[in-house]
């Protein structure tokens, strides 16, 4: 393989001069995912910039009541911590659903967000992929697909977001810090990935040399009855074919606030805003999680080999916030 | 001289559990497997597969990738020495050509070796090698495998005839008062085992030295040496520890590579394939499409029993997956047809597998009777129990042993069949469907000629060589149980030695053969050795040793119908709302001879079920048809069962001692993954009342089929 460079960052601006020396460079957290890809050959820098010694790994509560959690933060550490069990059970249980124990340990926060598709076709460098080759063509849409993306695809590019732990934080409106030679900037998590377009291969909107530093989750009451629920082809260590990350809040049997968040069904994590939407004020049974379901989920692309999708997002959306209104009910 | 005794055992060792004698060394990484053992001046070498999936290497710009770092060496078919290939290996088959790296330009299959870069670290060679240049001349590709493809043709098996026919089918179906007709499919599967292929050649004093990892180093031996047109006698070959095998390591293209290049560069060179290359040259277990009719009278007595398989293999090399061969033996009818049939494609060349040909055909046969068991409203084992044959239904040939129906009264017995309501879809548990599913198992046992040698160390100890394979089965340590036995010594004053083509000619780790097979030439060794220390005065330094061959006694075994034999059961929790399906336990009874060291045969048992599991709801090598390759040809994409996925497994056995073996022993390897994927699926059935044909059952298949919420 590519011989390459490695060198620890000591803090963040250490870290931005390292990675602005070297147009070859990128940064290394736990290493879980650009690791697997110098392997294959999909990544090749010259130079890995270690962020993981970062003083990034603490969680905090914010002034408002929030939570800023650093980009260093172990998903293991994360997924433990009293507050966030505590406050967003939905967050543990997204991180918890994720990998295996050995790579949570070593897996950050930052690193999650900007993990890349599982898609093999991605994976297999002597295939054509527009994410990895832009413009060399997508044989996904005609080839294999059956976990691929029903939401917000394109010609170019169907591959969905692999991450658990980004679906959880779309739900609760999280926002991602991160530092640039400039100076400190913030995007919205919802606002975080691209369009997929014809620009697959662009899958941020990070400025170019920056470094993720955190993410900070308003406070959200709602959260607190939360639930995240992911489908896989085995019980343990694979990616979703669904989740969902859901959180609810009834008021004298009406609707008062709703997260709904999927996974495994679009390039990123998808806010279903629309589900939102229908469900706000309403009533609190089946037929209506069902009708809000099918509202988000019209917008739905399905491939030949997909559509089974609709209908598990369909169902997991009237199972877990069914679970979620007999909880709000005890 | 000293002396030494025998005859003080009074508590025989087999039968007990014991740890493996290799255990301590494996766990605290003192064992060193093919790949970790160190060699001064050691280069490696990388192979370098085909992009395309059909046409001709126009050219290999070898130049800029021997500039590179440390490079050394590019092998391709331009320059790579010429091998043979015409000869007939000790399996009985001709060479799959797949193995004859770098003799002509064709591409036969994605994924075939097109050359071989050679560089000083194995870093290095990587990279040379993905950065090497190839020059194609691209052909169009048919690897569509489907039920019905115009050029497939029937052809004999490894374990038997293309085509069986007794009766009148069409009559005995239409005289039949119930009927079933249905096709089942099973998937590419792949056995990439935990430790990948790897060795390494040298020339050592003439000797062609290689370090591998495979299971018969006797077998890997004589293919290289018909390959490269050496005498045998000067190939020695060693496999000490082995991580899986499963049908995959006999001669592969690494092997063959490292010994060109070890040849040209005069130097030690170590070949190893990636994870993702074992998937294109490792072999594999052909998909399957199977048909089974059955027509039974209103009692459940098969009247017509018809299956037949079509597998696929590849261009350059006839291998069949013979599904249809386990009707031959388990169910017996008037009117009675099997057929294995094969089509060509452009794929790479499949491959024994564990179980091969009873996996996936015990998969479409007891899902088969399961379901005319439903049409009968007769109990699936009350079905089976109807229709035990008295002799081989084929051949006609009585079995040595065939205690199948023990199996399954003891396995109904500790699993609670009893107590089970037939009713289809009427269990739940909070979203979970519940269902419980059996199937019954067979697979052929034998033995095969093999040689040992037995010496008695002057310090009272014994050593025992004799080629085996122990590739994580634990037969290292069922041997030394044996001989312990056959020299009537505590175990602990006997160690055998394997894995090393010098000690002679033996049955390769295969075919669930090896362990009887070794074990009956260990036992000739051990007993002519005890006559001949009754007779001594003692040991001199260099010992006494004997040699035992055993063609002869296995040549004069009588023809009879010789399998294993076993009943699974399973339940399972069915979400169909999202399709989740989970193996909530498992049992599998089995009668397979006399069982050497319970402890290790339970992993077997246990681990062949477990597989099952991985067979009914995970395994499944997706081929994409537009480019002809595999997609996501790694063990994150090709799923296996992972330990939340297996809960609880048991495996027990009933007395089976095999009368015809001086120990008693059938043969255990393959059977634990027969049927276990047809009790799942009955299970699944059961749970949810939809009867799912095609493996593996995807939560995407579970909820397109229902019930639906």
């Amino acid at each position: 393989m590519k011989e390459f460079g490695y060198q620890r960052a000591l803090d963040v601006s250490g870290a931005l001069a390292l990675l602005d020396a070297d147009p070859d460079a990128r940064f290394l957290g736990g290493g879980t995912n650009l690791v697997d890809l110098m392997k294959t050959g999909v990544e090749r820098p010259g130079r890995l910039v270690d962020v993981r010694e970062l003083p990034l790994d603490r969680i905090e509560t914010t002034e408002d009541g929030g939570l800023r959690i650093g980009a260093t933060v172990s998903n293991s550490d994360l997924a433990a911590h009293p507050d966030v069990r505590r406050r967003y059970p939905a967050l543990t249980q997204a991180v918890l659903a994720g990998a295996s124990g050995q790579l949570r340990n070593m897996a950050t926060v930052g690193g999650n967000l900007l993990q890349r598709t599982r898609c093999g076709y991605f994976a297999d460098v002597t295939k054509p992929c527009n994410k990895r080759d832009p413009g060399s063509g997508c044989p996904a849409i005609k080839g294999e697909h059956h976990n691929h993306a029903i939401l917000g695809a394109s010609d170019h590019c169907v591959a969905t977001h692999p991450s658990d732990l980004g679906v959880a934080l779309t739900a609760f409106d999280a926002v991602v810090t991160y530092e640039t030679a400039d100076g400190p900037g913030e995007l919205p998590l919802a606002d975080f990935y691209l369009p997929v377009g014809d620009t697959p291969h662009l899958e941020t909107a990070l400025p170019q040399g920056a470094l993720i530093t955190g993410v900070v989750l308003p406070p959200a009451p709602v959260a607190a009855n939360s639930r995240y629920r992911k489908v896989r082809e085995r019980a343990s260590y694979a990616f979703a074919i669904g989740s969902i990350a859901a959180a609810l809040d009834v008021q004298d049997g009406v609707v008062r606030e709703v997260r709904l968040a999927f996974g495994a069904v679009a390039s990123r994590p998808w806010r279903a805003r629309a589900a939102e939407a229908a469900l706000l004020g309403g009533p609190v049974d089946a037929a209506a999680f069902a009708a809000a379901a099918d509202a988000e989920l019209a917008a739905a692309r399905p491939l030949p080999h997909n559509g089974y999708k609709v209908t598990l997002m369909r169902n997991l959306v009237v199972a877990v916030l069914s679970e979620l209104a007999e909880e709000a009910a005890r | 001289m000293t002396t030494t005794t025998t005859g003080i055992r009074a508590v025989p060792a087999v039968g007990t559990a014991h740890t493996r004698v290799e255990g301590r060394d494996k766990v605290t990484g003192a064992a060193r497997y093919a790949a970790e053992i160190p060699f001064t001046e050691l280069a490696h070498g990388w192979l370098v597969l085909s992009t395309v999936t059909r046409g001709r290497v126009s050219s290999v710009e070898d130049g800029p990738v021997l500039d590179m770092p440390g490079v050394l060496a590019v092998l391709h078919h331009g320059n790579a020495p010429r091998v043979d290939t015409d000869y007939v290996g000790m399996l009985g088959m001709p060479p799959d050509p797949t193995i004859a790296v770098f003799q002509h330009d064709r591409v036969p299959h994605a994924g075939w070796p097109v050359a071989l870069v050679v560089a000083e670290t194995s870093e290095q060679a990587r990279e040379a090698a993905e950065a090497l240049v190839v020059h194609y001349e691209e052909e169009t590709h048919d690897v569509t495998f489907a039920g019905e493809h115009p050029d497939a043709y029937s052809v004999p098996g490894p374990g038997g005839p293309a085509v069986t026919e007794k009766g009148d089918l069409e009559a005995e179906l239409a005289a039949s008062a119930v009927v079933l007709d249905a096709e089942y499919t099973t998937p590419e599967e792949h056995h990439n085992s935990m430790e990948p292929h790897a060795a390494t050649a040298l020339w050592d004093g003439g000797r062609l030295e290689v370090v591998d990892s495979n299971q018969g180093t006797i077998w890997v031996a004589a293919e290289l040496a018909s390959l490269f047109s050496l005498d045998p006698a000067s190939v020695h070959v060693r496999s000490e520890h082995v991580g899986g095998g499963f049908g995959s390591k006999g001669v592969r293209a690494h092997q063959v590579a490292a010994v060109m290049a070890a040849t040209i560069l005069s130097r030690p060179v170590r070949v190893v394939m990636t994870r993702r290359q074992m998937f294109s040259l490792a072999g594999y277990r052909s998909p399957t499409t199977q048909r089974v009719r059955l027509g039974a009278d209103a009692e459940g007595r098969l009247l017509a029993l018809e299956h037949s398989c079509l597998s696929l293999t590849s261009t350059v090399h006839e291998f069949i997956e013979s599904g249809a061969g386990v009707a031959r033996v388990m169910y017996d009818a008037p009117a009675h047809h099997t057929a294995n049939r094969v089509v060509r494609l452009d794929v790479p060349s499949p491959t024994f597998m564990r179980a091969p040909g009873e996996a996936p055909g015990s998969f479409a046969l007891e899902s088969a009777l399961d379901e005319l068991a439903e049409k009968l409203g007769i109990d699936p084992i009350e079905l089976r129990t109807r229709n035990e044959p008295a002799v081989g239904p084929v051949s006609g040939l009585p079995f040595s042993t065939r205690n199948l129906p023990a199996c399954f009264e003891e396995g109904a017995r500790r699993f609670g069949w009893a107590d089970r309501d037939p009713r289809p879809g009427v269990r739940r548990e909070g979203r979970w469907l519940i269902g419980t599913g059996t199937a019954a198992a067979s697979f052929f046992v034998g033995a095969m000629p093999s040689t040992a040698a037995a010496t008695a160390e002057a310090d009272g100890t014994f050593t025992v060589r004799i080629n085996a394979a122990d590739i994580g089965t634990g037969a290292r340590t069922a041997l030394t149980l044996v001989a312990a036995d056959a020299l009537e010594v505590p175990t602990d004053r006997v160690h055998v030695r394997i894995g090393d083509s010098d000690f002679g000619p033996a049955m390769i780790a295969g075919g669930s053969m090896g362990t009887r097979s070794w074990a009956w030439a260990v036992t000739a060794a051990a007993a002519e050795l005890r006559e001949r220390l009754a007779l001594s005065d003692g040991i001199p330094p260099e010992g006494i040793t004997v040699r035992s061959d055993t063609t002869a006694a296995v040549g004069a075994l009588a023809q009879k119908e010789r399998h294993s034999f076993g009943a699974q059961f399973a339940e399972v929790a069915v979400d169909v709302s999202t399709g989740e399906v989970r193996v909530r336990r498992m049992l599998g009874m089995f009668a397979a001879g006399r069982i050497i060291n319970p402890l290790t045969a339970r992993g077997q048992f246990t681990g062949g079920m477990i597989w099952g599991i991985s067979m009914a709801l995970h395994e499944e090598a997706v081929r994409d048809r537009n480019t002809g390759a595999l997609y996501g040809a790694d063990l994150a994409g090709y799923h296996v069962a992972s330990n939340a996925d297996v809960p609880l497994v048991e495996a027990d056995w009933v007395d089976d001692s095999d009368p015809d073996d001086p120990v008693g022993i059938k043969g255990i390897g393959e059977i634990g993954i027969v049927g276990a994927a047809a009790a799942i699926a009955n299970a699944v059935w059961h749970a949810t009342g939809v009867r799912h044909r095609n493996l593996p059952i995807r939560p995407d298949r579970v909820i397109t089929a229902g019930p639906h919420v």
